[in-house]
């Protein structure tokens, strides 16, 4: 994994990945998704397919809505009281916002790992413990001991914490307490896994064990990732989807969007001309 | 001259102070050539040190004389009275004395005073009025020279904006000290009264013995019996806990309520409304409960035939229960909303319900702070005085039955420092010995409270 280089738009990407096309299956879509605060409308009707075991980064300038439209695919905007979604979201073709759907439900095949690590202030094998106990995916104390340590094996964070999993959470450093929230998200088997800026308050070494944590994880699941870094992006995603004020302006393969631009817009905020 | 007309004139004599400062700080800024020099402080800070260092040296020439000229007064005075004035005990010299002093500032005796008694009167008085004048110029003239040097001092590069900090801050070090020194007081006050009442009474009675009955004891130095306050702590303890039963399920939901589900509508109107119960007094509630609560709880108690006296440990207990639930229901929910928004999201987002995130994730994280509040409270129903008085019918018996009256700490201190009292007797000590036992328990109840905050704080981050 190249680190991040100064200056000069740069960009490296990650050959093997365009080698290897998308299985082809869509997992989840959005058809004319709109995002209503209040009266105001931030997201203005957006389009976009996720495939199955594809990386799909949403790039853009702040407050362009790519962290709104990310919340939608597991209906997190509800807990927001002013916000409104309108469209049709479908996960395997079944409408998210269909009364027959249960949320709870959604939100464990679609999980989700935020901008600010967040582990709950409980010790880390109550951390990760916590989803599976929820859905009542086990039913004895083994079980439940091989999840806690599959899913931080996965999440790669076994090694540094098998011998003190009775120690909180919180303790932890920031690279850690965010692997220990992916591992935390991955322990209830979902399907598609959220990522709203999930290395913007790491350093560069902790970002990069992340990144690459990123692209084992694609082999099981289906990703979407916010990133104001675009280097990143361009690291870790097989597609790119670029937003500005709350539309979607192009989306493409990760090479297409930074080397051929289609418009203007994603050709300046790639250039560094705002954003 | 009447004190406030000097408090009017001294004010307004430091406003004068004030400007003199701010006039020549603004002088000094202009050099002879005419052009203008910056000052370290702006002319304000010169005229606010100005009026310190002319108040400050003469207020303690005010305080010292005024704590020394009484004792210097007497000893001039006891010089020169005649030797068969002198010739009686020390006590009878100090009631002389006071005799003298009455006679000197126009009180009066209720008989005759003697020839050598109005003499060293009038020269009491004269003596003081010296003594006054003499302060009055002092003071006058340590202020002038206080004022004089300190205005010889203002000049561009004095530091007066420094200068005037440290002096706030010895302020608010005064401030705080006061506020210790109180507490230091009361309690060792407390402690003082209660040691004369263990000279009276063993401790091992008073903390152990289970009848209170101190009323019909012989009064004398031995032999005092009926001081067991396990019967009152009992008591106490009981309509503690009822209160606490009550107030801390319906204070909690209430506070999840409004933390979690309440639009931002209702709760801004809901908080005040239940704060309000925090501001009633106490004695209407005592009302309410002697009036209301307890015949009601009585004619329910019939209905199920139960025998539930109307004033009892339980109407007080329901009561006081009703008037700390605002204490854990306000602070409750200012912790819970104080857990980070993050907390939530992350419990949502592994599609956790609402209920479920609430319990087992925001509850547990406020935990410390939640205990901290009901322990608050429940020292607050400990030393809570007035619905007691009315509603717990005050006998002193150690009963487990809720329905029975009972009696408290509180009530019995009211009990025995109301009416006829000899503070050297038992019967009235006996209070101390019970506040400081209160003092105690509350203290305990805020230290443990304070441990477990710190202990089981969550870190959120």
């Amino acid at each position: 994994m190249e680190q991040p280089t100064m200056g000069a738009m740069q960009m490296t990407f990650d050959d093997k990945k365009e080698s290897k096309p998308a299985s082809g299956a869509i997992k989840m879509s959005a058809r004319d998704v709109k995002v209503f605060y209040g009266d105001a409308e931030a997201i203005h009707g957006v389009n976009m397919d996720l495939y199955e075991n594809e990386v799909v980064a949403f790039i853009g300038p702040s407050g362009c809505g790519k962290s709104t439209f990310l919340r939608c695919f597991n209906r997190m905007n509800d807990t927001i009281d002013i916000a409104r979604v309108t469209g049709e979201i479908l996960l395997d073709g079944q409408d998210i916002h269909d009364k027959k759907l249960d949320v709870v439900q959604l939100r464990a095949q679609v999980g989700m790992v935020f901008q600010k690590p967040n582990p709950f202030p409980k010790s880390i094998y109550e951390n990760i413990a916590y989803g599976p106990r929820l859905h009542g995916l086990v039913d004895n104390k083994s079980d439940l001991d091989e999840i806690v340590e599959t899913s931080l094996q996965r999440a790669g964070l076994w090694k540094e914490v098998k011998d003190r999993l009775d120690s909180p959470g919180t303790g932890l450093s920031g690279g850690q307490q965010q692997r220990l929230c992916i591992a935390r998200a991955i322990a209830v088997s979902p399907e598609v896994i959220l990522m709203d800026e999930p290395c913007s308050a790491l350093d560069p070494i902790a970002t990069s064990i992340i990144e690459e944590l990123i692209d084992e994880l694609k082999g099981s699941f289906t990703i979407a990732i916010v990133t104001h870094n675009m280097q990143q992006a361009a690291r870790v995603s097989d597609k790119t989807a670029f937003f500005h004020l709350g539309d979607l302006v192009e989306i493409n393969a990760t090479r297409e969007i930074f080397t051929n631009p289609q418009d203007s817009r994603t050709e300046d905020y790639i250039t560094g001309r705002f954003g | 001259m009447n004190n406030l007309v000097l408090i009017v004139v001294l004010l307004m004599m430091l406003a004068l102070v004030y400007q003199i400062g701010l006039v020549r700080s603004r002088k000094v800024a202009i050099t002879t050539s005419g052009s203008k020099v910056r000052l370290h402080s702006r002319p304000v800070y010169h005229g606010v040190l100005l009026a310190i260092w002319t108040v400050v040296p003469a207020a303690l020439i005010y305080a010292i004389w005024n704590f020394l000229q009484p004792g210097i007064i007497e000893s001039m005075v006891v010089a020169q009275l005649p030797p068969e004035a002198l010739a009686g005990t020390d006590n009878d010299l100090r009631i002389l004395l006071r005799r003298i002093t009455n006679l000197s500032t126009g009180f009066g005796l209720t008989d005759e005073a003697l020839p050598y008694e109005l003499t060293a009167a009038a020269y009491m008085q004269q003596l003081r009025v010296t003594g006054q004048t003499f302060m009055f110029a002092l003071i006058a003239s340590i202020a002038a020279a206080a004022l004089v040097f300190n205005w010889k001092r203002i000049q561009p590069e004095l530091r007066a904006r420094n200068h005037v900090e440290r002096v706030v801050r010895f302020l608010l070090i005064a401030c705080s000290t006061v506020a210790i020194l109180t507490t230091v007081g009361i309690v060792l006050s407390m402690f003082g009264e209660a040691m004369r009442f263990f000279s009276f009474v063993s401790p091992m009675d008073f903390f152990f013995g289970t009848t209170w009955n101190p009323r019909f004891s012989t009064i004398g130095a031995s032999g005092q019996t009926g001081f067991g306050m396990l019967p009152l702590l009992w008591g106490t303890l009981m309509i503690a806990l009822i209160a606490l039963a009550i107030a801390v399920p319906v204070g909690l939901m209430a506070a999840i309520y409004l933390a979690e589900y309440a639009p931002s509508k209702v709760r801004s109107v809901a908080k005040p409304v239940i704060e309000v119960l925090a501001g009633i007094p106490t004695i209407v509630y005592g009302f309410f409960a002697l009036i209301t609560v307890g015949p009601f709880l009585s004619t329910f108690g019939a209905t199920l035939g139960l025998d539930i006296r109307a004033t009892s440990a339980l109407t007080a207990g329901v009561v006081m229960g009703i008037m700390i639930i605002p204490f854990i229901s306000s602070l409750s929910d200012d912790i819970i909303t104080q857990v980070p928004k993050a907390m939530r999201d992350g419990s949502l987002g592994l599609g956790a319900t609402k209920s479920e995130t609430i319990r087992k994730v925001v509850l547990p994280a406020a935990l410390p702070g939640i205990v901290g509040a009901i322990l608050l409270a429940a020292s607050r129903a400990i030393g809570e005085t007035m619905i007691v008085v009315l509603a717990a019918g005050n006998s002193p018996v150690l009963t487990a039955n809720p329905f029975d009256a009972v009696s408290t700490m509180t009530v019995t201190i009211v009990n025995q420092l109301t009416g006829d009292l000899d503070f050297a007797s038992p019967q009235s000590l006996v209070a101390f010995a019970l506040g400081l036992t209160l003092f105690v328990i509350t203290l305990c109840l805020n230290v443990v409270a304070l441990v477990i905050v710190r202990k089981y704080r969550e870190q959120y981050e």
